[in-house]
């Protein structure tokens, strides 16, 4: 099994985001960085496959800028084979043109699968993997939470809102990893040291035209500050009078 | 005047509400450019034509109807090959799906095929002469996007709930076509569709959502939230990510930054803390009621009404009184 996964660096969400001078990009001071969730996922996937087969390789390839090599590692050193860094300072906002560069450099790889993320929680996108599928022609299932692959095909569950839907496709194919498939293991000081003796070559990506462009970027109004009505049942008549007449919403 | 496609999303013969959202969303974009068409492709197997009429009440010119076998489960590759052929010859402008977990699948291999720009989870566009400017949470809901998006045709999803469906009644006119390509010759196959909750409202559709997390302590507490949404009657329930990681609720209720993302009129948070990635996914309800025994909970932060106590006394009573509200 020969595996590739697209792997994206994005900002640790649990702060407070400002707006850059501008008003069209995110303040990046004070900003701290991991490797996107679904495709920590990913990665989890890709290597308990590898593992099961007891042969193949894990190939890890993201865009970004240089910084980005530490998340490489990261998955380098839970165990991924080797990585390629497709070195950008800025990514288009258009997710077809993030696509086409992801696409040439999977192009020629004769990988058995490609796993994604579903979505990257910066961009909220969730359309790079379907695109690259398209742009390579490969059978493509999306939001997939359970995974089977044995003798050349695979089976798949695709999370749906409050529905699955049991998917089979043959390979080589294009997969994005929903929350549920797995939980991804920690790096070992073993793997740590080991990633540091790892492949990680750096290239140009090749976005073509961007017909996206970000006009502004803003923070959402605040909630105003509620009102606690009590601190027991006691409270329920006054919530209920709330909702009817001031939220209206009964 | 621009001419828009739209696809009208249906799950196991019936449309969704979200069909409806796409449909009054591409009816304004239409009206916007100065008054064009709006189609709607519709695709199932044989006896989906009946849902057609729903398109023409929310505003759709023409339905598209693509009745076929191989339609019966979502096949996504003889849609995106059809879709895109219909651009192509239609002339279509613009294309609006909804970003639901189909229309993002269908709407970027569409995109790509098309080698045309996608603004996906749209909560609000406008037009600037031809270009879309379209308003996408980023970060989580943190941060707002707002975009433009240029070249012809140009491709949108709608963010479910942003954009409710709104009665625009046109004559039912509608087309039968055929699948630019063999349906039952996908690679990809659906087989087997396994429903959730079935009879009760999706979380996507629900003005109500009664959601417990961690707080209530046990799977069958659950049943507290149930005969809360019961009470409502139009109510659905959700969870925290906690919770659905004990399996005491499936992971499709899961709310949050790695669930779902929902935004009714009424959210109540039950044995909830309001950990940031919860927030993510809820923050944009209408109106938040958290019920929480620690008056510091996050949840607090950002609810508009708020009881300090125990769930196990106070949900019962809440129940009651809501039962009395509706009776
Ligand atoms: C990458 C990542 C992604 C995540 N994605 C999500 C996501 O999508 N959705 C999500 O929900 N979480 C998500 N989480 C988890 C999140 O950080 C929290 O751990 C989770 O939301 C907590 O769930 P909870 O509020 O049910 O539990 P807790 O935080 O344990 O809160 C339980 C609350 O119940 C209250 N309580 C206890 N007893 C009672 C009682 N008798 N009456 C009233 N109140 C009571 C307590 O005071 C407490 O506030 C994610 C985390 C990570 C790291
Ligand atoms: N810059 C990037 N580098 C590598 N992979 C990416 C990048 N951006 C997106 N992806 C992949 O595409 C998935 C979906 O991203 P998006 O479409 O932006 O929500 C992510 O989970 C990654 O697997």
């Amino acid at each position: 099994m020969k595996i590739a996964v697209c792997i994206k660096r994005v900002p640790v969400m649990e702060v407070k985001f400002a707006i850059a001078a501008g008003g069209t990009r995110v303040d990046e001071n004070g900003l701290k960085y991991d490797v996107n969730d679904f495709d920590l996922w990913a990665v989890e996937a890709a290597l308990q496959l590898k593992e099961k087969a007891n042969a193949g390789e894990v190939v890890v390839i993201s865009i970004g800028p240089d910084a980005a090599q530490e998340q490489i590692r990261k998955t380098l050193a839970m165990g991924a084979d080797r990585a390629v860094l497709l070195k950008a300072d800025a990514l288009p906002a258009d997710g077809l043109a993030v696509a086409r560069a992801l696409a040439a450099e999977l192009k020629d790889g004769a990988y058995d699968l490609v796993l994604f993320g579903r979505i990257a929680i910066d961009s909220s996108n969730q359309m790079t993997g379907p695109m690259v599928a398209e742009l390579l022609n490969l059978p493509c299932v999306t939001n997939v939470s359970k995974l089977e692959i044995a003798g050349g095909k695979g089976t798949a569950h695709r999370t749906l809102e409050g529905a699955t839907e049991v998917v089979e496709f043959p390979l080589p194919a294009l997969l994005t990893v929903d929350e549920g498939l797995n939980k991804e293991r920690l790096p070992s000081l073993k793997g740590i040291m080991a990633a540091k003796k790892k492949t990680l070559e750096v290239k140009v990506p090749q976005f073509g035209e961007s017909r996206v462009t970000i006009t502004k970027m803003q923070l959402p109004p605040e909630r105003a500050a509620g009102r606690i009505l009590g601190d027991s049942s006691a409270a329920v008549p006054e919530l209920v009078r709330l909702l009817q007449t001031e939220a209206k919403v009964l | 005047m621009a001419n828009i496609l739209i696809f009208a999303e249906s799950r196991a013969g019936d449309l969704r509400k979200v069909a409806l959202e796409a449909t009054t969303g591409a009816r304004k974009l239409a009206d916007m450019s100065g008054g064009g068409n709006v189609h709607a492709v519709l695709a199932g197997a044989a006896g989906i034509a009946s849902k057609a009429d729903a398109l023409a009440q929310h505003g759709a010119d023409k339905v598209l109807v693509l009745e076929h076998a191989g339609f019966t489960q979502y096949n996504p590759e003889a849609l995106a090959a059809t879709i895109a052929e219909l651009m192509k010859s239609g002339g279509y402008r613009y294309a609006v799906f909804s970003a639901s977990a189909q229309g993002r699948d269908l709407s970027p291999r569409v995109a790509a095929k098309l080698g045309v720009g996608l603004v996906a989870d749209v909560t609000h566009f406008s037009l600037d002469g031809e270009t879309i400017v379209a308003q996408h949470p980023v970060n989580t809901g943190k941060v707002i996007a707002t975009l433009s998006l240029t070249g012809s045709p140009s491709i949108l999803s709608l963010r479910p709930s942003a954009f409710q469906p709104e009665v625009n009644a046109k004559p039912l006119v509608s087309e039968a076509i055929t699948a630019s390509v063999d349906p039952s010759a996908s690679r990809v196959k659906v087989i087997e569709l396994k429903q959730g909750n079935t009879g009760k409202i999706d979380l996507g559709d629900a003005p109500i959502i009664i959601a417990g997390g961690r707080g209530l302590k046990a799977p069958e507490n659950f049943k507290l939230v149930e005969d809360l949404a019961d009470a409502f009657g139009n109510a659905a329930v959700g969870a925290t990510r906690a919770v659905t990681d004990e399996g005491w609720r499936p992971h499709s209720d899961q709310i949050g930054q790695t669930g779902r993302n929902v935004s009714p009129s009424l959210y109540i948070a039950v044995g909830i803390s309001g950990a940031i990635q919860h927030l993510a996914g809820m923050r944009t309800s209408h109106t938040i009621v958290a019920i929480n025994k620690d008056k510091d909970a996050p949840i607090f932060k950002i609810a508009d009404y708020g009881i300090v106590g125990d769930a196990f006394e106070i949900v019962p009573v809440l129940t009651e009184a809501i039962r009395k509200a509706k009776a």
